[in-house]
């Protein structure tokens, strides 16, 4: 399958929509109920997710009083369409999306609306714990990329290419190995988990940005986050972990270290408190910026 | 019945996420609450989880023979619940006004004021009895049988 076919099918089927989403549950769950596991209790079904989507799908919207309606319904749309965009360039196995000079660069700006959209649903609900939710998310914004993108571009100084393909094909080394410190130094905050749950707080700032937001915009809005989660855990195996011969293997490592990624960032939570944004600021501008200095560094040399 | 609806159904029935609201309550019930949503009788095995907003909640969680001061604030949250909902009343004060009843401070039972599903009797009741109750309500919201479902549907037609 190649054209249209296959980007339609990359959209839609897998990573897309329907493939991204279904591994998207699949992923919620197991953060769900390996936190309920570590806490002692029993847990969700495997289903849980899946069902809440529905049940929100389901569900009254309630505009509030002052808020433009059209906004209301299309930020969270933005969100899930560039979270499936996103997902479906990532060249996962099975994906059937044709690679093109520079798609690095559309990956890594498609990565940002959800977060922006996020602010601006939080900025535009009226809700002043909306307000401090976005405020925390545009803050911890400045602080998460800095890793982030740090190892993003200097896996692509290493491979000397703006392309996802050169970088999923360039043979490991020492920069991979400082660049999946800042990459999983930046995953918490990204995902908004704990120690890093500062702009969406449960229970200290109500649900953050989504304060207002029912049925569903809220729906597309879960649907969205869960989709982010599949594309990062995704980024993450192509990047850092070896390129397997055969395809069988391909999935079997791509399904493993998406779970295991998930696992261990379930286990940070757990184990954690929720800092405040000038922690969590301090922590990234000192460790994030040291991890992301010596990644770009060991890209230059080598 | 088609299929979608057949499965929102389900959902409605599996996933009942809860708004706890304390409506001059002794604290006793919201202790009993705060030990249902702990690990030992961890609700979330039924899907239920607590909200923080009520915007998302299905469940209003009601405590308290209902103080003339928070009537208001009661009729106003219950008001911001998505519909489908449901109201689960915890304890005698809201079915009756248990010892607080005649008191001139309080309004009287919970039903005069929103349309109430299920009572969970008790002073204070069993977490059991709560979780129970919650999982009344899920099978009321799945079958379309709570108070402000028949209302919308005479309304609606």
């Amino acid at each position: 399958m190649n054209g249209w076919g296959g980007i339609g099918s990359a959209l839609l089927l897998w990573p897309g929509l329907f493939g991204g989403a279904a591994l998207a549950w699949l992923l919620v769950w197991i953060q769900r109920k390996l936190a309920a596991r570590l806490q002692g209790r029993i847990g969700p079904p495997f289903y849980q997710p899946f069902f809440d989507f529905v049940k929100l799908l389901g569900k009254d919207t309630v505009v509030p009083a002052g808020v433009n309606r059209r906004l209301l319904f299309a930020l969270p749309l933005i969100s899930a369409v560039a979270a499936t965009c996103a997902l479906s360039l990532i060249p996962v196995p099975g994906n059937t999306m044709p690679s093109f000079p520079g798609d690095l660069i559309v990956l890594l700006y498609l990565l940002e609306m959800p977060a922006l959209c996020e602010v601006l649903a939080g900025y535009s609900s009226r809700s002043l714990y909306g307000q401090v939710g976005s405020a925390r998310e545009a803050i911890l914004w400045l602080g998460y990329n800095l890793p982030f993108l740090a190892a993003v571009v200097s896996l692509a100084i290493q491979a000397k290419s703006l392309t996802l393909a050169a970088l999923v094909a360039a043979p490991l080394g020492p920069v991979h190995l400082a660049a999946a410190a800042a990459f999983l130094c930046a995953l918490p905050a990204r995902l908004k988990r704990n120690p890093f749950s500062i702009p969406n707080a449960e229970q200290e700032i109500v649900a953050g940005p989504f304060t207002e937001y029912s049925g569903v915009p809220l729906a597309c809005f879960e649907l969205s986050h869960g989709l982010e989660l599949v594309a990062l855990a995704s980024l993450f195996t192509v990047l850092f972990l070896p390129l397997a011969n055969t395809s069988a293997l391909r999935w079997l490592l791509y399904l493993l270290g998406s779970g295991a990624l998930v696992g261990l960032i379930t286990l940070v939570a757990t184990a954690t408190a929720r800092l405040t944004v000038r922690h969590a600021f301090r922590f990234y501008w000192s460790w994030g910026a040291c991890a992301a200095i010596v990644a770009l560094m060991i890209a230059g040399m080598w | 019945m088609n299929i979608f609806e057949g499965l929102l159904s389900i959902s409605r029935r599996k996933s009942p996420w809860l708004y706890c609201l304390n409506a001059g309550s002794c604290n006793g019930c919201d202790i009993e609450i705060a030990a249902t949503i702990s690990p030992r009788y961890d609700p979330e095995q039924v899907g239920a989880l607590r909200q923080g907003s009520p915007k998302h909640a299905d469940i209003l969680l009601v405590t308290g023979p209902l103080t003339l001061r928070t009537q208001d604030a009661l009729r106003d949250i219950w008001g911001q619940i998505a519909r489908p909902k449901a109201v689960v009343a915890i304890g005698s004060c809201p079915a009756s006004g248990n010892v607080f009843a005649g008191s001139p401070t309080v309004v009287g039972s919970l039903d005069q004021v929103i349309p109430v599903d299920i009572y969970v009797p008790g002073c204070p009741p069993r977490p059991q009895a709560i979780l129970q109750g919650c999982i009344h309500a899920a099978r009321l919201l799945a079958e379309g049988k709570t108070h402000d479902q028949q209302a919308t549907r005479e309304g609606g037609r």
